[in-house]
């Protein structure tokens, strides 16, 4: 169990170009993450805290296959993103650089501002009425990759020579 | 058993005789394809701090398409990080400005039917026009993919997009597309397969189907197939490369799948809306909409057979008052053919200005159209923001519809202008 973290709210649809726009994608990812989301909500970047997680409406990520959307929030602290669907090549993108994403249909039980606390291995997400909001299940090797740090973690494991 | 044609190329990929949807399996890769934007600036320290080397430069195709021509010293060093990477790898198949990647690995031949190839670009399921398993993927999974030569995968579903009938004159793979993402939303493909069949997709030249299978990352699919053929045939035999046997390509009747039906006979030209292409709709809806900017571009919309539409649109008109018509051609081939046909003279005398063979104004990354507050595009996606300012609203549509909105000023239907041959002087 992990927590407790504090829920920033967003909708339906965010597109990575949301996410990472287009304008500082030249830039490396401490020049994008601070302009993560801007369109949708000024503050976000500049107010979120490392350990806080998004909420979001379904098809969170849709779009580009520009890594740097998960980056950005990798980048920026978060702990998790709860959705009740993703675009699929944010979803790799993600748990290839460590964000565990939870896919929860009853997502739009959390808002803004809300405490939760998460069980990976649920995986299931704790409302701040002491809920138990059920997840989708993730492949092991997916919560594998997500425990490393990511796949550049693991493939520096692979290829380390063995002791 | 009947099996998908999705599910014939994931097995083949991963060295079993059949594969069922669901399972998650680890595909041997025969190709690999990334631009200067998602590959060598990501991957060469990545690979450095690793100690690795690729696993196999022939199957790597790299593309300079997004930040080329180069505009400041950011997309200058960017360019020269790929320039210097390919030498110092040696790599055999770079194409350095010479257009948009998914129709440059194309025209030169490295996707064929029965590949599993990927790509570091939402857009590479335009590989599946050809028969090949293709889609796309992060820098950090392209890592594991240049190093392994593996990527796992979770075997798709397949959802079968029926087009019964023949598409009117005016009316292209473009509008076909927007009308399906209309339908099912964004998300509608659920990151499963389609496969796009019927009389309607057998009658389409090789780069109208390129145009379906690429925007199959609209529909939310991570691969869009289609049965490869003798078109696909001929259009590799130009490109300098002989296929052989066809007939395992393809969807065994009696395999499951989801299908969708549709008739390309009523398919009136679509436009999709500001801020997203599954605002789709007839582009009657659109009509009152004046138009500051019409841009044919990108991979879905400024191919050798997309400037023939707009040129069929556009001989001897002109572009309206207060209206900028951009034609940025998808590679140099492309625009060297079109040169050829004359095509690039009568875009020209109607008034266009003629961009880079790169990806342009569509990322956002190269010549942005901030300045301008309605676009009409051929592109892929209208994204707030895409094109540069929040502002710019963009309306996605066929070059053939792009070309009749400028001649208009405002977004109009292109079968009003193909009806009337005789108002051209």
């Amino acid at each position: 169990m992990t927590g407790p973290h504090r829920v920033w709210q967003v909708g339906a649809d965010v597109d990575t170009d949301a996410l990472a726009p287009g304008a500082y994608m030249k830039l490396g990812i401490e020049g994008i993450a601070p302009h993560c989301l801007e369109a949708l909500r000024p503050d976000f970047a500049r107010a979120v805290r490392p350990g806080d997680v998004l909420v979001a409406g379904p098809n969170f990520g849709i779009g580009s296959s520009r890594e740097q959307a998960a980056g950005a929030l990798v980048h920026l602290g978060l702990a998790a993103v709860i959705a009740p669907s993703y675009g699929g090549l944010f979803f790799r993108n993600a748990f290839n650089l460590g964000l565990l994403l939870l896919t929860c249909s009853e997502a739009q039980a959390l808002h803004e501002g809300d405490t939760v606390a998460i069980d990976p291995a649920g995986p299931a997400v704790v409302a701040p009425d002491g809920r138990l909001l059920a997840c989708d299940p993730v492949p092991d090797f997916l919560l594998a990759m997500v425990r490393a740090g990511g796949l550049f973690r693991l493939l520096q494991q692979r290829l380390a020579p063995n002791p | 058993m009947a099996a998908t044609l999705a599910s014939k190329l994931i097995a083949r990929a991963c060295g079993r005789a059949a594969v069922t949807p669901g399972e998650i399996v680890t595909c041997r890769v025969d190709l690999a394809m990334f631009h200067d934007s998602s590959g060598p600036r990501r991957l060469q320290p990545m690979l450095e701090q690793l100690g690795a080397r690729l696993w196999d430069p022939d199957k790597v195709v790299l593309v300079m398409d997004h930040y080329v021509p180069e505009r400041d010293d950011e997309s200058r060093r960017i360019v020269r990080i790929a320039r210097d990477w390919a030498r110092e790898q040696a790599l055999p198949h770079v194409y350095d400005s010479q257009g948009i990647c998914h129709v440059v690995v194309a025209q030169h031949g490295h996707v064929r039917p029965g590949m599993f190839c990927v790509g570091g670009d939402s857009h590479s399921p335009t590989g599946g026009a050809f028969g090949a398993y293709m889609f796309g993927i992060g820098s950090t999974e392209m890592l594991g993919v240049v190093v392994t030569g593996e990527i796992w995968l979770q075997v798709p579903r397949t959802r079968l997009m029926h087009w019964s009938g023949r598409l009117a004159p005016g009316v292209g793979a473009k509008d076909m597309m927007l009308h399906m993402i209309g339908r099912l939303g964004m998300n509608g493909g659920q990151y499963q397969a389609v496969e796009y069949a019927g009389e309607a997709v057998r009658a389409l030249a090789m780069q109208e189907r390129m145009t379906l299978s690429n925007m199959a990352a609209e529909l939310g699919a991570q691969a869009g197939l289609v049965a490869p053929d003798e078109v696909t045939r001929a259009y590799l035999r130009d490109a300098g490369v002989e296929v052989g046997e066809l007939s395992h390509w393809q969807t065994d009747p009696g395999a499951a799948v989801e299908r969708m039906d549709f008739d390309a006979a009523a398919l009136a030209p679509q436009v999709a809306a500001p801020h997203s292409p599954a605002n789709a709709g007839d582009v009657g809806r659109f009509t009152d909409r004046a138009v500051d900017v019409a841009y044919i571009g990108a991979c879905t919309g400024a191919k050798l057979d997309d400037l023939r539409m707009a040129a069929t649109v556009l001989r001897g008109r002109r572009v309206a008052a207060g209206t900028r018509l951009i034609v940025a051609p998808a590679s140099r081939l492309d625009q060297d053919r079109a040169e050829r046909e004359g095509l690039m003279q009568v875009l020209r005398d109607a008034g266009a200005q003629v961009g880079a063979t790169a990806c342009g104004a569509c990322a956002g990354y190269g010549d942005t159209l901030a300045d301008a507050r309605t676009v009409i595009s051929s592109t892929a996606r209208n994204f707030r923001g895409r094109m540069g300012s929040t502002a710019t609203d963009v309306y996605l549509a066929s070059p053939a519809t792009v070309a009749a909105s400028a001649v208009a000023g405002r977004i109009c239907d292109p079968r009003d202008l193909l009806r009337a041959p005789e108002a051209a002087a």
